[in-house]
C-alpha cells in the first residue's frame, strides 16, 4: 500500500482537465518519471505558480468538482505519483481520471461540496497538512497554530480494495 | 421491468462481482494505440507477463503522431509495433495502412453490437453508435484487459436523449452533439451512459452516429450509444454478411436483440427538438461553452483543420468540399485537411475532393491525429485561433496559448472562406 498524507496543495477551481495536469506535448515519454517537472504547467489559477518549489512538498491536492475531466491518460495520475501526490481530494472526478487514480493504488476522495466549501473558507492555503488515516476514512487537516478540521471519507469496498492491493493489475491478477 | 441495452450487455458480460456494486466484464475488443499503450507494455514486461488474453481480440494502430515526428514518438511506435509482432497481433495497422483508431476500426468492421469495447483512449465511446458498450480506459485498465480480457466497472445509469424534429440545411450531426452538450454541461453525464434516440438519429447514417457518440464524454458520460438497425447491417454488411448467410433480415433481428426495451429505468429523459437549431459553435476552454455562429462578430482565424475522429470521415470531407470547392482560403488563412484514414484519403482522391481543397490552398496531410490534440501537424502558436472539426477546446490542446473554435465541416470550411467564423449557411 502507498503512504498517504501531507501538505496540501489548494487548487480553486472546477473543471481542471487532464491537458491542464500534463500536457498533451509530454505524451511521448515512455516513462512516468520524465512527466515530473511538467505536472500542472499549463493550469492559469490566480496565485498559482507551477514551477514554484512548493509545488514538490504537496502530498494531497484539494480541489473543486470534475476534477482530471477530458482525455483517460494515466499520465495525469502518474504526473502526481511521481511528484509524490497520492491523494486528490474533490467534489467529484471525471469517471476515467477517479479510476485511473485507484488502478494506481492511489485515492481519488470525493466530499460532499459543503465539506469542500469548508477546506476552503478554514484552512490557510499555505500552511494546511493533511493526515489520511485509510482505516477509519477520516481526513485530519491541520493549519496555523494548532487549527484543525476533522472530515469522514467514505471509500466503495472496491476502491478500498485496490488502495490495499496496490492498484487493479495486483487486484486482478491474484483474481483472474 | 425492462433493461436498457447497457443493462443486457453488462447482464452477458458479468465474469465477477467482486463487491456490491463493482462488475468486472469480459471485454470483446481491447483496441491499442502508441501513446497509452507502451507503458502498459513497459509495465507487463517488468512483471514477466509479456504476453495477450487473445490476440485475435486485439487491435492496435499508430495514429497519434505519424509518421513519428522525432526519436520518442518513433520510440512509442516501436514499441507497439513489437510488441504487437511478438503477440502475434494480426490487426496492427502500422504506416501507410494506418489511420485514426476511432475511424480505422470501425471502417474494418471490429465493433459490432452488443460488444464490450475498450481502448486507452477517453474518445472510445464513439463506438457506441454500433450499439456497442465501448468505453475509454486509463493505461492500468488497458493492460489487465490485454492480459486477463476483462475490465471493472460500475453499471452506469443512462441518460436518454430523443431526439426530434428535422436538420435544416447547413445544420449538423456536430451541432447537435455541441447542443447536448451545452445542455448537459461538462459533467452532466458522468458515470452515465448516453442514448441516442428519436427520428432524427434514425435517419442518420453511421458516420453521423459516431460523430454524435464521439463527443458523449464530453459531457462527462462513459459511452455513448445507438440503437442498431438497418443502417447498422448495412454498414458492417460486408463483414457479418457470411455469419447471417446472406440475410439482411436475419442480422437485423440479432442486431436488434441490443435494443433498450420499452419499459427500461432511465436516470433521466431529455427530449430536444432539432427543427429550430442552428450552426454553432465552441468559445472558451470547455466543450459546453456553445453559442450560434449568426452571433459570433469579427472572431478572425489563423487556421482551418477539418479531420479527426469526430468529424474526419468521407461524409465530413464531401460537406466541407461542397463549400470549399471554387473558393480560396481568405488571405492569412492556413488550412489542414487530414482524412481520417487511407481508405477515406482513397476515396476522397477518387471523388476529387482533395483536389478541391488543394486548389483552395489547404494542405493535405497523412491520416493521422495531428494537431487535434496538438502533438504534431498543425500546432498553433500562442494567441493564434483555429475553426476545428475535432472535439476538445481546452486550453493549449492544439498548442500553448492556442484558441480552438469546434464546429462543423461546413461551418469549419465556410470560417476557412471568411478568414473569420462564419454561418455555413451562407455559403452553401
Ligand atoms: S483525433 Fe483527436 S480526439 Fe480523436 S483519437 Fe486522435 S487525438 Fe484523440
Amino acid at each position: 500500500m502507498k503512504t498517504f498524507g501531507g501538505p496540501v496543495l489548494f487548487l480553486d477551481r472546477s473543471d481542471i482537465n487532464t491537458d491542464e495536469i500534463i500536457p498533451a506535448k509530454y505524451l511521448n515519454e515512455v516513462t512516468k518519471e520524465a512527466l515530473g517537472p511538467h505536472l500542472l504547467e499549463d493550469l492559469k489559477l490566480p496565485g498559482f505558480e507551477p514551477k514554484a518549489p512548493s509545488l514538490g512538498n504537496c502530498r494531497v491536492v484539494a480541489t473543486r468538482a470534475n476534477f482530471g475531466c477530458g482525455s483517460s491518460r494515466e499520465h495525469a495520475p502518474w504526473a502526481l505519483e511521481v511528484n509524490g501526490i497520492t491523494v486528490v481530494i474533490a467534489e467529484s472526478f471525471a469517471r476515467i481520471f477517479r479510476q485511473n487514480m485507484f488502478n494506481c493504488g492511489m485515492m481519488a476522495i470525493e466530499l460532499p461540496a459543503d465539506d469542500i466549501n469548508g477546506l476552503f473558507s478554514a484552512c490557510d492555503p499555505a500552511s494546511t497538512m493533511c493526515d489520511v488515516d485509510f482505516h477509519e476514512e477520516t481526513l485530519i487537516f491541520s493549519w496555523g497554530k494548532g487549527k484543525s478540521k476533522s472530515v469522514r471519507f467514505a471509500l466503495n469496498p472496491f476502491d478500498a480494495a485496490l488502495v490495499e492491493a496496490g492498484g487493479w493489475v495486483e487486484f486482478a491478477d491474484a483474481r483472474y | 421491468m425492462g433493461k436498457t441495452i447497457t443493462q443486457k450487455i453488462f447482464d452477458t458480460h458479468v465474469k465477477d462481482e467482486p463487491f456490491p456494486g463493482t462488475k468486472v466484464l469480459s471485454i470483446d475488443v481491447v483496441l491499442c494505440h502508441e501513446i497509452t499503450t507502451p507503458i502498459a507494455i513497459a509495465d507487463l514486461m517488468a512483471r514477466g507477463k509479456d504476453r495477450v488474453f487473445d490476440a485475435s481480440k486485439i487491435k492496435a494502430v499508430i495514429d497519434h503522431v505519424t509518421p513519428p515526428k522525432d526519436s520518442k514518438s518513433a520510440t512509442q511506435a516501436k514499441m507497439l509495433r513489437d510488441w504487437a509482432t511478438r503477440n502475434n497481433i494480426v490487426d496492427f495497422f502500422d504506416i501507410g495502412y494506418n489511420g485514426v483508431c476511432h475511424a480505422l476500426f470501425p471502417e474494418k468492421g471490429f465493433i459490432r453490437p452488443g460488444y464490450t469495447v475498450i481502448m486507452g483512449d477517453s474518445h472510445t465511446c464513439t463506438h457506441g453508435a454500433f450499439g456497442a458498450f465501448a468505453a475509454g480506459v486509463g493505461t492500468t485498465d488497458l493492460e489487465v484487459g490485454i492480459l486477463k480480457g476483462v475490465c471493472a466497472f460500475r453499471p452506469p445509469q443512462t441518460i436518454r436523449i430523443d431526439v426530434a424534429g428535422k436538420l435544416a440545411a447547413g445544420v449538423f450531426a456536430k451541432d447537435v452533439i455541441l447542443e447536448v452538450i451545452r445542455t448537459l454541461t461538462v459533467n452532466g453525464a458522468t458515470d452515465r451512459v448516453i442514448e441516442f434516440h428519436g427520428q432524427v438519429i434514425d435517419a442518420m447514417t453511421m458516420d453521423e452516429r459516431m460523430t454524435l457518440c464521439n463527443m458523449a464524454v464530453e459531457a462527462g458520460a462513459t459511452s455513448g450509444l445507438c440503437m442498431p438497425d438497418a443502417e447498422t447491417v448495412d454498414y458492417l454488411w460486408p463483414f457479418v454478411c457470411g455469419q447471417y448467410k446472406n440475410d439482411r433480415a436475419e442480422a437485423l433481428a440479432d442486431f436488434r436483440k441490443w435494443h433498450s426495451d420499452p419499459d427500461a429505468v432511465y436516470d433521466k429523459r431529455i427530449a430536444i427538438d432539432v427543427t429550430a437549431l442552428e450552426p454553432v459553435a465552441t468559445v472558451g476552454y470547455k466543450p459546453d461553452q456553445v453559442k450560434k455562429l449568426r452571433e459570433l462578430f469579427d472572431v478572425r482565424i489563423d487556421q482551418v483543420y477539418i479531420g479527426s475522429c469526430t468529424n474526419g470521415r468521407l461524409s465530413d470531407l464531401r460537406i466541407a468540399a461542397s463549400i470549399v470547392k471554387g473558393t480560396r482560403l481568405a488571405k492569412g488563412v492556413r488550412g489542414i485537411v487530414s482524412p481520417a484514414t487511407p481508405k477515406i484519403f482513397e476515396e476522397a482522391m477518387l471523388e476529387g475532393i482533395i483536389k478541391t481543397f488543394m486548389d483552395a490552398g489547404y494542405c493535405v496531410t497523412n491520416p493521422t491525429c495531428g494537431a487535434c490534440l496538438g502533438m504534431s501537424n498543425g500546432v498553433l502558436a500562442e494567441g493564434e485561433v483555429c475553426a476545428s472539426t475535432t472535439n476538445r477546446n481546452f486550453f493549449g490542446r492544439m498548442g500553448k496559448g492556442g484558441m480552438v473554435h469546434l464546429m462543423s465541416p461546413a461551418s469549419a470550411a465556410a470560417s476557412g472562406i471568411a478568414g473569420k467564423l462564419a454561418d455555413p449557411r451562407e455559403y452553401l
